[in-house]
């Protein structure tokens, strides 16, 4: 493992590691106005001072952050998941079944995926809690962000079915379903592992998206996209750089991603 | 001229009364010899739909109706008094049908059509053709038939409505007068300036109307200024640094946040008029066929229940907090801007989540382990939406959700993208709680019969009533047809009062800031006053300067 390797995990772990405990770090919790202490530099009370209506950016910055990086992985297991499944059985299946699929995915694709989250949350009912709002969003970003992977997946089950030891193991008269599930899945798992990484900076810079244009996590509850949302004005924000961490952290935990995802493409070649 | 006499009064206090006369009367005619001439440059946020003033509807061809056209009278937007314009006078009859003018003779528009009583008669026709769907016509439109135009001479008319008009002279504020025999049309015009060039998505550039009637106390003719020049330029960040930058001479309405920084550092440039007309207000969900649970519904068309609502919001923290004290907490349907419509009596709701809970428990409603409940045990949560981007609607919606919060009420704040909660909000009535805002251009009440009046497409609460559904609804429909239908200002006055009165009791808007009317004005422009209507800053456009460019 290269060092630039190393250095990701460790920041990946730290920030986990504060994001778990943002109880203990930040016992005040992300939602408390401090309605006397508005838009404050940071202090000792407010590490990283207040937001336009008083809330303690270091604790939302803490929560937001676990949101963002338990949920992010949530969605991308979910559409790996569904990639799987979709791709590799149409790959594994050929012929009809595989132009059907990557039709539905080409559908898919060509859907305007940000109007389509709009849609699908103006659809959604109004009275749900901060935290089911913020399940919805993610496992709505995960039933949208499928398809990419559903192609890759579809090519190299698609090869797998064409190989040797399939052609091999289907005339030594291997059900159809034990030769899916015990020859082709297995050799789809470092796609899989690379298309599971690569997704999950994707859907955290997604949901930062929607939370930007305010249609992500509701209030009260923080995430990185409604962090972002206090870079908006531009005019203001160079005299208050704390007001940048949200971004510095947003950078860092998605370059680390990269590293990482660099060494699961290495495993899948 | 009452502006030009308080600029002088305001320069006068360091010098000898005699001597300060001379030495500013001089230096003033001076000022506007070497002023004249210039260019002012500021930005409008949207492309201009039309340039034809019948047909506008939105802010930006509203700025360039009202820099290019002429009207026959004026709202004054400092006084809010009705002023002369190509009326010398005017006089409206008992019955409210009808109205005289008395016109100047001797004007010309832009290309030397001369202006008669004939393109009076022209433009209202214009104006009441059903087929135009002209806006500006629409607040004529008070009863079926047909609008007749009598032409005494060339410098009297006399128009008469079907029905009576409420408020009818002040509507010709917004009535810019066409030529009828000018070959072009709606781009001839009586205003300080005329549309001169035209860039979509870029610029409009107006210049000044060489045949502009009007002329300052030395007889040199307005405006002042050769040419305004309207950038189109929908963000707002990149119109602040140009105006940092001193590329535009100013911005007609800033935010709370904008104008704050531009005060740490430019104090001389910000204005702040004090409470405008505008409103932010939350309202529940109260029509019977709306998709919501009954036992919803017989909370949010209680009185009681919206009171103790109101009661539990702090307003003042919403003008500090969200507004950095440029709001005022809302007393009720009209701002104390509007002065003479504003109802004195009225007071802020004080906020008092101790006495909400009360009232509440009277109703029924209990506190359990910190959540209410209502006398059937259901627990009071609902939504409240509002329009995502909004940052100043989504702030309040998160700090009432906070206030309600101390009196057990669970509030979800949900943010909608805009049509999704217009579709909600009139057509399938799928929601529980709104904020949302009103922008008043018009300071007379008959600019809000479609809200108040029960069977209204805009009264929002309950939309669309075949018949009043409450006692209340029914004596505002009383009473606003009452003032609509007497031009005797104090009988109007007294009836809009009670309306006023009927609206904070019921609570069906809960209202909760006005807005001050924000605007930076760069200090190259001279002579701008802003005030709290709209346009705030550019009203007097004719007698602003730009010196030195």
């Amino acid at each position: 493992m290269s060092l630039w390797r190393k250095l990701a995990c460790v920041v990946l772990g730290l920030v986990l590691a504060a994001s778990a405990a943002a109880n203990w770090l930040a016992p005040a919790g992300y939602a408390k106005q401090y309605r006397e202490a508005t838009n404050a530099p940071p202090s000792h009370g407010h590490w990283l001072g207040t937001d336009d209506i008083g809330r303690d950016r270091f604790a939302r910055v803490l929560y937001g952050t676990r949101i963002s990086l338990l949920l992010a992985p949530a969605a991308a297991l979910l559409s790996t998941l569904m990639a799987a499944l979709i791709g590799g059985l149409a790959g594994y299946l050929g012929g009809v079944w595989a132009r059907m699929a990557m039709a539905v995915t080409d559908l898919f694709l060509s859907l305007p995926w940000l109007f389509l989250l709009i849609t699908a949350r103006a659809l959604m009912p109004l009275n749900v809690s901060p935290l089911v709002s913020v399940l919805v969003t993610f496992v709505l970003l995960g039933l949208l962000g499928w398809t990419a992977a559903a192609r890759v997946l579809c090519t190299t089950a698609g090869s797998l079915r064409a190989s040797d030891f399939v052609r091999q193991a289907r005339a030594a008269g291997l059900p159809a379903q034990r030769l899916f599930w015990v020859h082709v899945m297995p050799n789809l798992k470092p796609v899989l592992y690379a298309q599971f990484w690569i997704s999950i900076p994707v859907f955290i810079l997604s949901e930062a998206n929607l939370g930007i244009l305010g249609l992500g996590v509701a209030e009260p509850m923080p995430s990185w996209g409604s962090l972002l949302k206090e870079l908006e004005g531009l005019v203001s924000v160079g005299e208050e750089p704390w007001k940048f961490v949200p971004l510095i952290l947003l950078v860092v935990v998605v370059t680390s991603f990269q590293f990482l995802l660099s060494r699961q493409e290495e495993v899948a070649a | 001229m009452k502006r030009q006499k308080n600029n002088l009064e305001g320069l006068m206090i360091p010098c000898g009364k005699a001597i300060a006369i001379a030495v500013l009367c001089l230096g003033s005619l001076l000022g506007r010899a070497l002023a004249q001439g210039g260019e002012l440059r500021f930005c409008l946020r949207n492309e201009p739909k039309t340039f034809d003033p019948l047909k506008v509807e939105d802010d930006a061809s509203g700025a360039i109706r009202y820099l290019t056209g002429g009207v026959l009278v004026r709202i004054d937007r400092q006084t809010q008094e009705l002023k002369p314009e190509l009326a010398l006078s005017w006089k409206v009859s008992k019955d409210g049908r009808q109205i005289s003018f008395r016109l100047r003779s001797g004007v010309s528009f832009s290309d030397g059509t001369p202006f008669s009583a004939e393109d009076v008669a022209y433009t209202v026709q214009q104006l009441m053709d059903p087929a135009l769907h002209s806006p500006t016509g629409d607040a004529f439109r008070s009863g079926t038939g047909n609008v007749e135009t009598n032409v005494i001479s060339r410098t009297q008319i006399s128009i008469r409505f079907p029905a009576q008009v409420a408020g009818l002279d002040r509507l010709f504020d917004q009535v810019a007068i066409l030529s009828q025999h000018s070959p072009k049309k709606e781009m001839a015009v009586l205003g300080p300036f005329m549309v001169a060039d035209y860039k979509p998505g870029s610029t409009v550039l107006l210049k000044r109307n060489p045949n502009y009637w009007k002329a300052d106390g030395q007889g040199r003719k307005l405006p002042y200024l050769d040419s305004i020049r309207l950038d189109i330029q929908p963000n707002r960040d990149a119109e602040m640094l140009r105006f940092k930058r001193g590329e535009l001479g100013l911005i007609n309405s800033l935010d709370s946040e904008y104008f704050d920084k531009l005060a740490a550092t430019s104090p001389q440039l910000v204005h702040d008029a004090g409470p405008s007309l505008d409103s932010e207000q939350l309202w529940f969900n109260e029509v019977a066929k709306s998709p919501i649970p009954g036992y919803k519904k017989n909370w949010f068309r209680s009185a009681n229940f919206r009171r103790a609502i109101s009661e539990a919001i702090n307003r003042d923290d919403l003008s500090r907090v969200v507004f950095k004290g440029h709001a005022q907490p809302a007393v009720g349907p009209f701002s104390p801007a509007n002065k003479f419509w504003f109802n004195s009596k009225l007071k802020p709701q004080t906020y008092s989540p101790d006495a909400a809970l009360k009232a509440l428990q009277t109703e029924g409603f209990r506190m359990e382990n910190g959540a209410l409940k209502d006398k059937d045990g259901n627990a009071v949560v609902f939504s409240i939406i509002t329009n995502a981007g909004n940052k100043y609607r989504e702030r309040m919606a998160v700090l009432i959700q906070d206030d309600l919060q101390k009196i057990g009420i669970h509030v979800n704040v949900v943010t909608l993208d805009f049509p999704s909660l217009i579709e909600r909000m009139t057509q399938s009535f799928d929601y529980e709680a709104i904020i949302l805002g009103l922008t008043n251009v018009d300071l007379d009440p008959n600019g809000e019969m479609n809200v108040w009046l029960s069977s209204s497409e805009n009264h929002q609460w309950n939309p669309q009533q075949k018949a009043p559904e409450t006692a209340w609804e029914a004596e505002i429909d009383r009473l606003m047809r009452a003032q609509a239908s007497t031009s005797d200002t104090k009988k109007r006055k007294e009836a809009f009062d009670r309306v006023q009165e009927i609206v904070v009791e019921q609570a069906p808007f809960i209202f909760l800031i006005n807005k001050n009317a924000l605007s930076a004005v760069s200090t190259t422009v001279h002579g701008a006053v802003p005030v709290i209507l709209s346009p705030q800053t550019y009203w007097n456009a004719e007698w602003l300067t730009v010196p030195g460019k």
